[in-house]
């Protein structure tokens, strides 16, 4: 089953017990940061009154799993999209697609990695809610399976008219998210990405990219029926009209530099 | 290096440029030591914010595209059967093999941990635009060893297999001319991924196609400046006969290109910005302008293409209107997504430059020593220098 998260900007008060217990967690050093970064995979941000969360948005066709050279990203069945540091070789093509800017590098590091939000990986294969739903005392972050999540969304968007915009952000953005959000403030103002296709970003690419192979035949042939073509005009221009003292050249015999 | 930097004796001063090169040298070291304990936020501006710099819009993408007279020019002499460009073919291969060369030191420093630069090749992601460059990359670089191989072999009487690779030229030429087909438009296809980011001044899903036309274009431009720059350093003549139609495909194919831009542009309702003169609207004029406008217009009169001075001009302002556009795309037009204002540090530009610096020398210095400039390979020249 595909877990998930759904964050509600109306019941978090901002404590901050959720990136705390992340850094907990997954072991990341020193203090929690005010942006996310290498080493602070979420944070709790204060905008227009309301408290947003930082974190991936673990999509369900991930743009950076779907950029990554060497395949260290990757999507599991169980929701989460994982990084594997030891095949990461730091190119942060990564980072530079995420359509939520999401994976962070260790820019001080002689030896770097990637840093980013795994879904605690570990505890949810395990059955375990991740460590920060469950250290979230107002239920603002909350774990589950990724369609109760957003059959419970829905429900406390028609249950309470007037105290949520219709929106589940992440159902349809960048293809869909396994997080997801709700609020009564606008995203675009807590710092969300907006206006984000509904079909993931890796489709563009892969339109292109899975034309390779009979692009690759095509133009092969072409080119060699090119060479072909005018080799054999020069063949017929050297036997015919004035002959060569030395003779016809064979078409494959020429001296290139 | 230090042997380049004693190289150019014949320059005006000579203590004044074996200076620069020096300091350049150590400072390039400095930095390379920085680089490499102590992690690339110590010497870049690069940032979580923005992670692609210079090093991948000038040394990358800059560094494959002016390459790209190698694959064009080996096309035009061995499967168009236009021999007369033959004198030509081998500096385009040298400038080609020695721009992939730059391109994978230029890597060395940008990636994370280049020395698993090579996972490319064992845990694959057919889905991945960078998976493919590494390929190609890679394999390209292969094909140019053996391009220009029989050169470095001849020199030292190898015929054998030298007479080999003469045997394979087609293939090898058709190869060359399919990998970089692929991976120049490729560099393009790098930002497709990214619909949300790129401006619309240069974000389209014809960018594999706008950067594999544009790359023939300067890669001919290149083509003229290295003859040019050759015939100063060497006192050779400037083969006109053979520039002048090359010139005229490289108006055409900046022509198309440009038109190409335009229409796009109208298509993402763009224009907007250029006439408001944002930021980005001024930077795409001046890419425009040197790109395409100049050098198109100038070397559409035959009076102008066929006089040196004005060729060479116009092959400049393409070259350099290339440069602009690529950094435009992996920089300017990404600004406005990130927030932020990216200038390469002081560092950064050193390795470039640096590394810019090394390909001109190790050009310069090979040839001296090899036959890259004779017109016919047969006659075994009188040897200038001496090995
Ligand atoms: S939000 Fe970004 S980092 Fe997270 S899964 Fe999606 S593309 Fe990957
Ligand atoms: S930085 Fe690492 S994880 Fe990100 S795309 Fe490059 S190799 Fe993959
Ligand atoms: S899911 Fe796990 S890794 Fe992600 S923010 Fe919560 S605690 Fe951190």
């Amino acid at each position: 089953m595909s877990m998930g998260l759904l964050f509600d900007a109306t019941r978090c008060v901002g404590c901050g017990a959720c990136a705390s217990a992340c850094k907990e967690q997954n072991h990341l050093p020193g203090e929690v940061e005010e942006r996310t970064t290498a080493y602070t995979w979420t944070t709790v941000e204060e905008k227009e009154g309301a408290y947003v969360r930082h974190l991936c948005m673990h999509c369900l066709v991930p743009t950076c799993a779907s950029v990554c050279p060497v395949a260290a990203l990757k999507k599991t069945p169980e929701g989460p999209v994982v990084y594997d540091s030891e095949k990461c070789m730091g190119c942060r093509y990564c980072m530079m697609a995420c359509p939520f800017d999401v994976p962070k590098y260790q820019w001080d590091r002689a030896v770097p990695i990637v840093g980013k939000c795994i879904l605690c990986a570990g505890r949810v294969k395990e059955g375990k809610p991740t460590a920060c739903a469950e250290a979230c005392p107002a239920d603002a972050t909350l774990f589950g399976s990724r369609a109760d999540l957003i059959k419970e969304a829905k429900k406390r968007i028609r249950e309470n008219p007037g105290g949520y915009l219709d929106h589940i952000y992440g159902q349809t953005e960048a293809g869909g998210t396994s997080v997801m959000m709700i609020s009564n403030v606008p995203f675009e103002k807590l710092g969300l990405k907006k206006d984000l296709p509904g079909e993931p970003p890796a489709l563009r690419t892969w339109q292109v990219l899975s034309n390779i192979p009979d692009f690759v035949a095509v133009w092969g042939v072409f080119l060699y029926g090119v060479h072909w073509i005018t080799a054999r005009r020069d063949v017929v221009a050297q036997a015919h009209p004035r002959p060569r003292p030395e003779g016809p050249e064979a078409p494959k015999d020429r001296r290139p530099s | 290096m230090s042997t380049a930097a004693t190289q150019p004796a014949r320059r005006p001063w000579p203590g004044f440029w074996t200076a620069l090169f020096a300091v350049l040298f150590i400072a390039f070291c400095v930095v390379t030591v920085i680089r490499f304990t102590k992690g690339l936020g110590a010497v870049t501006n690069l940032s979580d914010r923005f992670p692609w710099g210079l090093w991948i819009g000038f040394d990358l993408l800059c560094g494959v595209g002016l390459a790209a007279g190698a694959f064009t020019l080996t096309a035009v002499v061995h499967l168009f059967n236009l021999r007369k460009f033959e004198p030509i073919v081998r500096p385009a291969i040298l400038t080609g093999f020695l721009g992939y060369i730059f391109v994978i030191m230029a890597l060395m420093f940008d990636l994370g941990q280049p020395w698993r630069i090579w996972h490319a090749l064992i845990y694959w992601n057919p889905h991945s635009v960078m998976f493919e460059v590494a390929w190609c990359v890679m394999l390209y670089t292969t094909v140019l060893t053996m391009e220009f191989a029989p050169v470095v072999l001849e020199r030292f009487g190898f015929h054998a297999p030298s007479r080999i690779i003469h045997g394979l030229i087609t293939p090898l030429v058709i190869a060359g001319v399919l990998l970089s087909t692929l991976h120049q438009s490729s560099l393009g296809s790098l930002y497709l991924i990214v619909p949300t980011k790129l401006h619309p001044l240069w974000y389209s899903q014809l960018l594999p196609l706008f950067f594999y036309i544009s790359a023939i274009g300067a890669g001919i431009g290149m083509v003229i400046l290295e003859s040019y720059m050759s015939k100063r350093a060497f006192g050779r003549h400037l083969e006109m006969e053979l520039l002048e139609p090359l010139a005229r495909a490289m108006v055409v194919a900046l022509g198309i290109y440009g038109l190409l831009r335009l229409q796009t542009i109208a298509r993402n309702h763009a224009f907007g910005d250029i006439g408001a003169l944002t930021y980005e609207g001024k930077m795409f004029l001046l890419e425009f302008a040197l790109g395409v406008v100049i050098p198109v217009v100038l070397l559409s009169f035959q009076k102008l293409r066929t006089n040196a001075s004005w060729l060479v001009t116009g092959a400049f302002s393409a070259v350099l209107g290339f440069v602009v556009n690529r950094l435009n795309v992996s920089v300017t037009g990404m600004e406005r997504a990130a927030g932020i204002r990216y200038i390469p540090s002081l560092m950064e530009i050193i390795v470039s430059v640096g590394l810019v610096g090394l390909g001109m020398a190790v050009f310069a210095l090979t040839v001296r020593y090899f036959p890259i400039f004779e017109p016919h390979p047969e006659p075994e020249p009188a040897d200038p220098e001496g090995a």
